[in-house]
């Protein structure tokens, strides 16, 4: 099962090898990783999207590293998340119109021009992100890069406290 | 916030030397008296030599081992029986990597341990340099916390930190690697450093909700078991758990890095569950309902197969390690806090109901348990004409040596008949490697410890397979004059692979064979610069014991001649039901 969570550490060396490797060590599959400064420069945020069978163990592990401030588990729907993909598809000059009409919709952007391809700069949900590369992969997906997830919890004040989700533990 | 301490609290005289300019070894060696270190066990070379030479200068004693494993496992015998943070410092590159076994072992076992290791120049690292290798990297696995440190200004708060982090909450080991130019360059002195670990906040007390829901399960349980673990030891918590077992009129289960926390004596105490425990301790857990687990972590050697382990119980759960909670076996009452801290909040709030309903009875529990005592009591036959048992020579170095004694061992039979047979009356008395299983681990760590207590007696019972990973360490104890006692069960065999190989692998002894004659371990305990005595038959053990307790000027070896064929009983199949009981040879 595929979980999102973010873990906010102290902007410490080796604290990048740290976390992946408590995911290593456990045999779990990282499926995206990104990394990077704060509003406070001490601390960066990662943000791992990782399968997993549970949560529970690992996030006390990673609770247990002495840079690690705060582990959060997200959960779909409750936290905003996006991605950025570029993407090169084919693009023979006589189907330009119908592909760019497509990526159009996405308000995909067309950042490079070659004389067989096209490549577009793509932001958004990462459902959208599939549903695009769905419709692109008709004309050929030449090259694709993705940024890994990057997640904020939507703002739910409003919200009673118990149907939020913090994952807790306290550090040894 | 966490108040900075500034040195002159602690050390008054250090007021002057602030802003001082030393180089980043003076500053080191500094940080460490100023850490209370009285004694470091270590092994110098090539990155770690400015240090050495600042070490030249210092009150603090350096025990120089023969290799570094040996080193890092004296540091964890000085950590075990003292209580106190133990310290090993190696060179770089293979001095790094021989610290890893011991680093590995601390960690299994929450020993508070500080490595301080050398590292070639920051320029030259990764570019493959003399005696390099990432000791950070490979240490990260096996140890609570680990430093890189390339600036001079930066050693005395780490190292500060490295102590902080090895003694509190769950205690650790943690490696402090220092690159030979932070060693070299000069820095400023300014005083002890600050702590800065905002992520690290280990829970003391236990919430007192918690507490309350404990205290209600415990008086409503008709059979419960304290199931004790080492995390008593660590937080030297024997007091306090002895106090409330007693108040409470709960029956303890002392886990094997538990021994002593609890003394044997006490009518409450069943000795050990698991693989190797006693009938009673094991048999307790399974008919429980209820286990208040203490400072334990339901091991596999504890539970067998966790499915069947225990299964009418609930579970309280109390440890300073949430990760711990959990993990094997889901807590009905999970606390997290410090052994000690929370033992004293169930001593405390859990007075008033015992002043207003009296102690709880159990009367049926405690018959039955008594019961299971006196028809399945931990036993042996020493036969006079026949070889010599482990169990008699433990029972016999028990007696001689009495509850004051420091015992240590190594990983294997004579290890798991050292935990029945020996009678534990106080904690950080019995020092052994637990979860790592590290053979040869008995005698540096037994050197350690009596490095830390050099007015207790401190005997390790080894055996003969474990002996020969480690025996160098016996030339660093005659020469530092560290008389330890080691008693050596020589079987000629790697003996319990060898009861594996013969219950499981149809007597096919493959590569368990040690040689009955070679090595002379007198002759060779003798070259070495120790005492050494032979026993051969049944008749020669207690005048072999009485002799070696007649040598205190120098290190002295027993060996004792034994059985191959003996095997330690009674036995849980790994993997299987703590209701299988092996009880003998007659139960196969």
């Amino acid at each position: 099962m595929q979980h999102v969570i973010s873990v906010t550490v102290e902007n410490k060396p080796g604290v990048l090898a740290r976390i992946s490797s408590m995911f290593a060590r456990r045999g779990f599959n990282i499926h995206s990783l990104t990394v990077g400064p704060t509003e406070d420069p001490k601390r960066s945020r990662m943000t791992v999207v990782v399968d997993a069978p549970e949560m529970e163990q690992i996030v006390k592990q990673l609770y247990k590293l002495i840079h690690t401030l705060k582990v959060t588990e997200h959960i779909h729907g409750e936290a905003v998340e996006r991605e950025i993909m570029l993407v090169r598809v084919n693009a023979d000059p006589k189907r330009r119109g119908e592909i760019l009409d497509a990526a159009n919709i996405f308000e995909a952007n067309a950042v490079d021009v070659g004389v067989k391809t096209i490549t577009f700069e793509v932001v958004g949900e990462p459902s959208r992100l599939a549903d695009f590369l769905e419709i692109m992969r008709i004309y050929g997906i030449v090259s694709l890069v993705k940024s890994g997830r990057i997640v904020l919890d939507k703002d739910v004040k409003s919200q009673p406290k118990n149907q939020r989700k913090t994952a807790q533990g306290a550090r040894t | 916030m966490r108040p900075t301490l500034r040195a002159s609290e602690g050390f008054p005289y250090l007021e002057n030397t602030m802003g001082e300019q030393l180089t980043g070894a003076d500053i080191l060696i500094r940080a460490l008296e100023h850490e209370s270190v009285d004694v470091i066990f270590g092994v110098p070379g090539g990155a770690i030599l400015h240090a050495y030479d600042s070490l030249y200068d210092s009150s603090i004693r350096h025990v120089l081992a023969r290799h570094e494993q040996g080193a890092g496992h004296m540091a964890s015998g000085y950590a075990h029986a003292t209580g106190r943070v133990g310290v090993t410092i190696a060179t770089s590159g293979p001095g790094a990597t021989n610290l890893i076994t011991p680093l590995a072992d601390a960690y299994m076992d929450s020993i508070p341990v500080v490595a301080v290791t050398g590292q070639v120049g920051s320029r030259s690292i990764g570019l493959d340099a003399f005696q390099e290798a990432h000791t950070w990297g490979v240490s990260m696995p096996v140890t609570k916390h680990n430093y890189l440190v390339t600036d001079p200004d930066e050693i005395a708060s780490t190292i500060r930190e490295a102590f902080h982090v090895a003694s509190t909450g769950r205690p650790g080991p943690v490696l402090v690697d220092i690159t030979k130019d932070a060693l070299f360059a000069e820095g400023t002195w300014s005083g002890r450093g600050h702590l800065d670990l905002p992520g690290y906040k280990p829970s003391v007390k236990g919430h007192p909700k918690q507490i309350k829901a404990a205290l209600a399960m415990i008086a409503s349980s008709k059979r419960p078991v304290l199931y004790a673990g080492g995390g008593i030891i660590r937080a030297g918590a024997s007091k306090e758990l002895t106090e409330f077992a007693t108040a409470q009129n709960l029956p303890v289960v002392t886990t094997l890095m538990a021994r002593g926390a609890i003394p044997d004596s006490h009518p409450l105490t069943l000795g050990m569950p698991g693989m190797h425990g006693c009938y009673t301790a094991s048999t307790a857990i399974q008919k429980s309902d209820l286990l208040i687990t203490i400072g334990a972590r339901f091991d596999d050697r504890v539970t067998g197969d966790p499915a069947h382990f225990a299964p009418l119980a609930k579970v309280i759960h109390i440890d300073v390690d949430p990760a711990e909670i959990g993990k094997i076996r889901n807590a009905d009452v999970p606390v997290v806090g410090d052994a000690k801290a929370v033992l004293t909040q169930l001593i405390e709030a859990g007075a008033k109901d015992l002043a207003e309903y009296g102690t709880p009875e159990r009367a049926d529990w405690l018959a039955t348990i008594r019961e299971w005592q006196r028809n399945f009591p931990l036993a042996y036959a020493q036969d006079d004409d026949g070889p010599i048992l482990q169990q008699f020579v433990i029972d016999e170095l028990s007696r001689h040596i009495g509850p004051d004694g420091i015992v240590v061992s190594g990983v294997g039979q004579h290890q798991m008949w050292a935990a029945q047979f020996w009678q534990f009356e106080h904690p950080n008395h019995w020092i052994n490697s637990g979860g790592l299983g590290t053979m040869g681990f008995a005698v540096p760590a037994a050197v350690g410890a009596k490095a830390g207590m050099p007015d207790s007696t401190v005997i390790a019972i080894d055996g003969d397979g474990c002996f020969q990973m480690t025996f160098q360490e016996l030339i660093t104890a005659a020469v530092e004059n560290i008389p330890v006692k080691i008693a050596v069960l020589n079987n000629a065999n790697l003996g319990m692979v060898r009861q594996w190989q013969k219950l499981f692998y149809d007597d096919r002894y493959s590569g368990t064979e040690l040689s009955a004659s070679i090595p002379n371990i007198v002759m060779l305990s003798e070259a070495m610069g120790c005492a050494a005595f032979r026993a051969e038959t049944t008749a020669e053990v207690i005048p072999t014991i009485q002799k070696a307790m007649a040598v205190n000027d120098r290190p002295v070896v027993m060996e004792f001649v034994c059985d191959p064929d003996e095997m330690v009983f009674p036995m849980i199949v790994s993997g299987g039901s703590n209701d299988n009981i092996i009880m003998g040879p007659e139960d196969l």
